[in-house]
């Protein structure tokens, strides 16, 4: 069912006069939590202008702004690196040799099973035993990198055989080599109908990356808690970093959103190329149906 | 392995911990969900509103800002939950996000002309989504559902940021106390494996029974 709306009919008279009771009814119950919300911080006086205006000052928001620059630069090194591992590994899993199809089998269930956290620790607590002691950044970058190269294989493993397989027979019959099918034919393909995904799974490891706050390395959280303990405006404070948070993933998956619309459109009109079953499993589109590896 | 073994059944607590937070949040995602995503394909635009407005929310949120927001922000304003009730609250809060996509992405699925049949033969919203689509949705929903599940075992984990002593959490602590640590970590590691392929093979179960259940119609 691709519309919303093919699940009740046009209303009719009594139909609309029902919707639009319940409609105020909603609007009552909502404006009722409103109130409430509200109250519940003026009667603790969480409202008063001398807890919210500090925010306004340049030193808190550069305060801010430098774990944010922490957030994004970890976030784009754990990408930057996962991005092209996960795409080896996927191309792993589809390998003609059993014993690399095994090793990156191996390491995808694995990683895609185990929590970050449990990770971070390990990085955080065991390793160092071992004299393999990371600076801070790494501590943080490598586990998030690690897991979700996990993530990204399965993936890129989706996008391949998503391209329709009229494509690599194609490719063969007029003499590719299987190396030249892939490179040449199958992977362009895959790569395009990847982009909204791999711009999905950004917001993944950019939330991953508030565990700085475990390992001490000053992303946003990290930061904005320092700034609670001088500060103690502790609901004010997180509110804010919780709405930075959420207004960058956002812009992110209306991108991701805004490029598998292009890529759609292109699909119809676009010729036959994938027209015909060019369509990725659900939970790999960039609609983000479900998490593919955990809860972040 | 020696402190491992002395201390397996302090593992096994933590593990016991880590699977009613998964349970308690799995089973309050699913219903909040669920109710979320008719919100999502109902006719009140208000309800829709919510509906689309909690999912961006949560979706988009980090799971450990949540969780801090919970601990550490609300009792400023005379919320005050426990370390265990903040975990499990925080989980379902964000699951419900995810089971409100999947169960909507299954309602899509389901053919435009079932639900066009079931209005001709003159049936509700209610009913349309009860006895006809819902149904039909379910077996399309359980690969996301059980991703979610995974995700939320895995997530879970989280817990152990705030101080619930969870299998993560216990793990850590051990290391801290001794110099043990491939031992906790490989059987911590073991345990989420674990629950993961439980999880995943459940749910290969259930779609093979709901294949069945639905006449093995793909």
């Amino acid at each position: 069912m691709s519309a919303d709306r093919v699940l009740f009919d046009e209303p009719g008279p009594a139909g609309r006069r029902r919707i639009r009771i319940a409609t105020g009814l909603t609007l009552l119950v909502l404006a009722g939590v409103v109130v409430l919300a509200v109250k519940q911080f003026s009667d603790h006086g969480q409202l008063t202008a001398e807890r919210w205006t500090p925010f306004g000052q340049l030193s808190y928001v550069h305060f801010l702004w430098v774990g944010l620059q922490g957030t994004l630069i970890a976030a784009a090194v754990a990408a930057l690196i996962s991005v092209p591992a996960g795409a080896l590994f996927g191309l792993m899993r589809i390998s003609v040799h059993r014993p690399v199809r095994w090793v990156a089998g191996v390491y995808v269930e694995l990683f895609r099973a185990v929590p970050l956290l449990l990770l971070i620790y390990a990085f955080l607590l065991g390793l160092p035993r071992f004299g393999i002691n990371l600076p801070i950044f790494w501590k943080l970058v490598v586990p998030i990198a690690i897991v979700n190269t996990a993530v990204l294989a399965e993936v890129v493993r989706a996008g391949i055989g998503a391209v329709d397989k009229g494509q690599s027979e194609a490719g063969e019959a007029i003499g590719l080599r299987r190396g030249q099918v892939l490179r040449l034919i199958v992977l362009p393909q895959a790569l395009r109908l990847l982009v909204p995904t791999l711009v999905t799974q950004l917001t993944t490891v950019l939330k991953d990356t508030t565990l700085g706050y475990v390992v001490s390395y000053p992303e946003l959280m990290k930061q904005g808690n320092n700034l609670t303990v001088y500060t103690h405006l502790l609901i004010q404070t997180f509110l804010i970093i919780a709405v930075v948070y959420v207004l960058i993933n956002f812009a992110l998956s209306q991108l991701a959103h805004a490029l598998d619309r292009r890529l759609a459109r292109r699909r119809v009109t676009g010729g036959d190329a994938g027209a015909a079953g060019g369509a990725l499993p659900a939970d790999a589109v960039g609609d983000r149906v479900a998490p593919v590896g955990q809860l972040s | 392995m020696d402190v491992v073994l002395s201390h397996f059944g302090y593992l096994l607590g933590g593990f016991l911990v880590t699977v009613e937070l998964t349970v308690l949040g799995y089973v309050g995602a699913l219903v909040l969900g669920t109710v979320l995503a008719v919100f999502r394909v109902g006719p009140i635009t208000p309800l829709r509103v919510v509906g689309t407005v909690y999912v961006e929310f949560f979706r988009n949120i980090p799971l450990l800002a949540l969780l801090i927001l919970f601990v550490f922000g609300l009792p400023d304003v005379g919320l005050t939950f426990s370390l265990f009730s903040s975990a499990a609250i925080c989980l379902a809060l964000t699951g419900a996000a995810y089971v409100c996509e999947s169960v909507r992405s299954g309602i899509n699925a389901v053919p435009v002309g079932q639900a066009e049949a079931a209005r001709a033969i003159g049936l509700s919203f209610s009913k349309v989504l009860r006895l006809v689509v819902l149904p039909q949705a379910f077996r399309t929903m359980v690969p996301p559902l059980v991703n979610v599940f995974i995700g939320m075992a895995l997530g879970s984990s989280l817990a152990a940021a705030i101080g619930v002593a969870e299998l993560t959490n216990r793990t850590q602590q051990l290391n801290l106390e001794y110099a043990q640590a491939v031992a906790s970590f490989l059987v911590a590691g073991a345990f989420y494996v674990a629950m993961a392929f439980l999880g995943a093979g459940g749910g290969r179960w259930l779609e093979r029974r709901t294949g069945r259940a639905v006449g093995g119609r793909r």
